[in-house]
């Protein structure tokens, strides 16, 4: 949950050498430097490619897996590399990890991707709003996204989850509106600064209304900023459902999720470690190469200055 | 100052008021009644009834939120469906462990996020930075839920290292030694998923420091690297560390969930977990609102607190 | 005080700093820039040089060469000696026994050049206590004695406050009296008076001469105002686009600028003495861009008086130090043939400089 704040870099690059002030030389040398290999955002590309491929498969085509995510077929605890094509080997009850991952992957991408279009609906919707109207909206805006962040985030979860019976509906409805209020301050924040700028000036002189000035003029201009925290708020939803499937907390079994399938398996930590370290590392994978599109996108798009 | 104190403790007031009301109206959301599974086969809808009237969960919901108010203000956050015993109880028994775990991490992972942010923006754009600045955002993908296992795999495990004890709990004031023993590893899942952010932000404010002409002042006197970098450039780029840091342990208070109940350790989020498992709503109620309140509050603290260690601001 | 120096005996026929052919490279992403390109100047005991030039002409950087402090993409080739001792290329830990003890730098900026966190005090007794090994009580004590000489009134007060505190002048005097702490050798003021304001920045040039003469410290006045250092200094150095165009005793230079690149910074110069219509004159177009520097004068671009020759050769400055040095083909005081031609082909090529 922690990656919701991130720290702005400093403005790197940005010194053109003419002068010869030091201390730009160095700023521009080291903007040079920080330029990380690309090898790192392809593979994150590809990794979720084959995320979202084996999402969708087990949700329009289930019947290409070898196995039945909910069937044991062979030996528990068989370990990964083994045998073709159930090459991630098998659960404590003899079922196929790789349905189970493809599954568990079809949970994270649906949960992660319903709860960030909700919570950009919502929460930019509101923002925009906010910073078109300023004054008592804004107030009231700010006052409702404050008490939702007064909340650490698991805890507003965890409490959820104690009145509602855990359901795919349920998690996701529960992870929205936890991603509403940085939503909120991020369109907020961009839109403010978006509309003090001249064009803005110039629509309302033109007569525009709020409807036209916030959906022709400030949407289309806070959406860099929004599409690339939204892949950022994706990996750190995939870890909160993840947080909740591990305390058990999160869509009932059978249907498999990563954090259900670590949690399942953690007592054999010690004699099987790999029954908790394949879901783990398909995890931490996607989280990582979410993580790094993400920062990616940010620094294209400039966005760092936003505070959130 | 004092000015300053009385407006951000004002504006306080309506996140508090939000906080507590939704946590009252908790039980409102439960699928039937709350207090439905304190009673056993063959009760009739009377004895529910008794029961609800007994837990005021009759009244409406201004009616229950101005009661419980009154009541927490005395310290009183209702009982527990479960043991019939005072919320409060629980959580005054509780609260110090999570606040012990919360410290030991947050000051791991500083202890560790330091030297290494002040070094990678030493050597900005250096092998050095870019190695660490790999791990290090490795490192922040890598969920509290995960980290646990590898640290139990490798060192709390039979088979590799058995240099901690991968479950249990002593209280510190019975025995120190135990205490840290036990608390070593999850208060190292909790830091790990920290250092990272701590280094970066530390680098990228070191990266400005650096810039500064007072750091060129420094180093023109022949002060050794080490010294203008811990001495000079330090202090001046802590400051919103510091903040994060305050911030950092009111989220760790309110995120210890995961560690206690892998770790089997007697805090405020093995109690949350136990509650919600049990359907223990006013257990639940009184966690949440105490935690809740101690992360506003520390917040707010953090807020104040940060005009009180820059001597520019100080001054003013 | 007067405690004999550590590092070698200062030899009879070397100047106390000698700079030759000193050239500053820098490693930029947009290619190789000659910071500083071929600069040889000396000073004595005693003596004060002046350092002139727009922002950019390489001033900053050419005294920062002289100590070594350089950003790490500086590559410093020449020689620059202290007392016949060689600069220029001995390890970082040994150039910081040099750095603060035996050459001081005042920087331009006193609001930025003071750490903000850090007691004065402490600022000011730090290099004491490394270079000359003092204790913390005898060190403080040093201090207050310095931020009196420096003319801080209430030292003991001020010396446990923090910079903020104080005003732009005193805070200059501060960083003055930092760099005297080890009592230096040479003390190089990089446009120390430059961010202050007019009144205030003749007290600290005053206070700066008187500190030197009574001490012998050889002085580099870094500035880019030549009525700075004017009645000031012994010798001027006026820089341009990383060379030094003209040098020579100040005198001799203002009685006889020969550069055209003096004549018009002397242009620049506010005077209340002369009539309205003589008033300074900004020299037209910007300095050049050092990255894509070609063959010929640099200023040629936007000087009156060039010609072809001007822009296909570099004029050579001289190597007789001590002598009035100018590197110009064209020096104020001669004929210049080609004025007219130049003076219709001007427009364009001052395009070319602010493109």
């Amino acid at each position: 949950m922690s990656t919701l704040e991130t720290a702005p870099e400093p403005a790197l690059g940005a010194a053109e050498p003419t002068g010869l002030r030091p201390s730009q030389i160095k700023r521009a040398k080291s903007g040079k430097a920080r330029k990380r290999p690309s090898i790192l955002l392809w593979f994150a590309i590809a990794w979720m490619s084959i995320v979202l491929l084996g999402a969708l498969l087990s949700l329009i085509a289930p019947g290409v897996f070898p196995h039945e995510y909910g069937k044991a077929f062979g030996d528990a605890k068989q370990k990964p590399f083994a045998a073709w094509p159930e090459f991630l080997g098998t659960d404590g009850l003899g079922r196929s990890h790789l349905t189970r991952l493809a599954f568990g992957a079809r949970v994270s991408m649906i949960v992660a991707l319903v709860s960030v279009v909700v919570g950009v609906v919502i929460g930019g919707l509101l923002g925009l709003v906010a910073a078109y109207f300023r004054g008592v909206t804004e107030m009231i805006i700010d006052l409702f996204s404050d008490a939702l962040l007064a909340f650490p985030p698991l805890i507003l979860l965890l409490a959820l989850s104690s009145v509602y019976e855990p359901s795919q509906t349920s998690i996701t409805a529960g992870l929205a509106v936890l991603t509403i209020p940085g939503f909120t301050r991020l369109t907020k924040a961009s839109a403010i600064a978006q509309s003090n700028r001249e064009y803005v000036t110039v629509a309302k002189a033109m007569g525009a209304g709020p409807g036209r000035i916030i959906f022709k003029e400030l949407l289309p201009n806070t959406f860099p900023a929004v599409m690339s925290y939204s892949v950022i708020v994706m990996a750190v939803l995939i870890v909160a459902e993840g947080s909740l499937s591990f305390l058990g907390l999160s869509i009932p079994p059978p249907m498999p999720s990563w954090g259900g399938m670590i949690n399942a398996a953690k007592d054999d930590l010690s004699l099987y470690p790999s029954q908790v370290f394949v879901p783990c590392g398909v995890l931490f994978l996607t989280v990582f190469s979410l993580n790094v599109i993400g920062d990616r996108l940010r620094a294209k798009f400039d966005v760092r200055d936003t505070k959130l | 100052m004092l000015r300053l104190l009385g407006r951000k403790l004002l504006a306080l007031i309506p996140v508090l008021f939000l906080v507590t009301f939704a946590t009252t109206a908790l039980p409102d959301l439960v699928d039937g009644s709350p207090v439905a599974q304190m009673l056993g086969p063959g009760s009739t809808p009377q004895d529910l009834k008794d029961l609800e009237h007994e837990f005021g969960y009759d009244k409406s919901l201004p009616v229950r939120y101005v009661t419980w108010v009154g009541h927490a203000l005395t310290g009183d956050l209702g009982e527990s469906l479960k043991t019939r015993t005072p919320v409060m109880d629980g959580i005054t028994e509780r609260f110090p462990v999570t606040l012990e775990l919360a410290v030991f991490a947050l000051l791991m992972a500083l202890i560790v996020a330091v030297p290494l942010g002040v070094w990678t923006a030493a050597k900005a754009g250096g092998r050095v930075d870019r190695v660490i600045g790999g791990l290090s955002s490795g490192l922040l993908s890598i969920p509290t839920f995960v980290s646990v296992f590898i640290l139990v795999y490798f060192f709390a495990n039979p088979n590799m290292m058995l240099a901690f004890k991968p479950t249990g709990w002593e209280y510190i004031s019975v025995d120190f030694a135990k205490n840290i023993e036990f608390a070593f590893l999850p208060a190292l899942a909790l830091a790990l998923a920290e250092i990272p952010q701590f280094q970066r932000l530390l680098r990228s404010d070191m990266l400005a420091t650096l810039q500064e002409d007072f750091i060129l002042t420094a180093r023109s006197k022949g002060l050794s690297t080490s010294y203008v970098l811990f001495r000079h450039a330090l202090r001046p780029s802590s400051f919103s560390l510091l903040t994060v840091s305050g911030l950092t342990l009111g989220r760790l208070i309110g995120g210890t969930v995961i560690v206690e109940s892998y770790f089997a350790i007697p805090g405020l989020g093995q109690g949350m977990y136990q509650a919600i498992n049990g359907k223990d709503i006013p257990v639940v109620q009184g966690t949440v609102v105490v935690i809740a309140i101690v992360y506003v509050l520390l917040n707010t603290l953090v807020d104040i607190g940060y005009s009180l260690i820059d001597p520019r601001v100080r001054a003013r | 005080m007067a405690e004999p120096k550590t590092t070698g005996s200062p030899t009879p026929d070397e100047p106390l700093l000698r700079a030759t052919d000193l050239r500053v490279h820098l490693d930029t992403p947009r290619g190789l820039l000659k910071a500083v390109d071929g600069v040889s100047f000396s000073i004595e005991r005693g003596e004060t040089l002046g350092l002139v030039g727009e922002s950019g002409s390489g001033k900053s950087m050419l005294v920062r060469s002289l100590m070594g402090i350089c950003p790490s993409i500086a590559d410093i080739h020449g020689s620059v000696r202290l007392d016949g001792r060689e600069l220029v290329g001995v390890p970082r830990k040994e150039a910081r026994t040099i750095w603060g003890n035996r050459i001081a730098m005042v920087f331009q900026d006193p609001m930025t050049s003071l750490n903000p966190v850090l007691r004065i005090d402490r600022q000011l007794t730090e290099s004491m206590r490394l270079h000359l090994g003092m204790g913390k009580k005898e060190a403080g004590e040093r201090a207050i004695e310095l931020l009196t000489l420096v003319g801080i009134p209430e030292p003991v007060k001020r010396a446990r406050q923090y910079p903020h505190q104080l005003s732009g002048g005193m805070r200059q005097r501060v960083t003055i009296a930092m760099a005297l702490a080890c009592d230096p050798d040479v003390l190089i003021a990089d446009e120390a008076t430059t961010a202050l304001d007019v009144t205030v920045q003749r007290q600290i040039l005053d206070l700066l001469q008187e500190i030197q003469a009574e001490r012998g410290m050889g002085m580099i006045l870094v500035s880019h105002d030549l009525g700075v250092v004017a009645g000031r200094t012994d010798q001027i150095a006026v820089m341009y686009a990383g060379r030094m165009v003209e040098h020579s005793p100040t005198a001799d230079l203002f009685a006889h600028r020969r550069h055209r690149y003096t004549e018009a910074l002397l242009g620049a110069v506010p005077r209340l003495d002369v009539p309205r219509d003589q008033r300074p004159r900004a020299i037209p177009g910007a300095p050049p861009d050092l990255v894509t520097l070609k063959s010929g004068c640099a200023f040629a671009a936007r000087c009156t008086a060039a010609d072809d020759l001007c822009r296909e050769e570099r004029p050579e400055l001289g190597d007789e130090l001590g002598a009035h040095r100018f590197a110009c083909h064209h020096p104020v005081g001669e004929d210049v043939a080609a004025v007219e031609g130049v003076e219709s082909g001007q427009p364009s090529l001052m395009k070319e400089a602010t493109a």
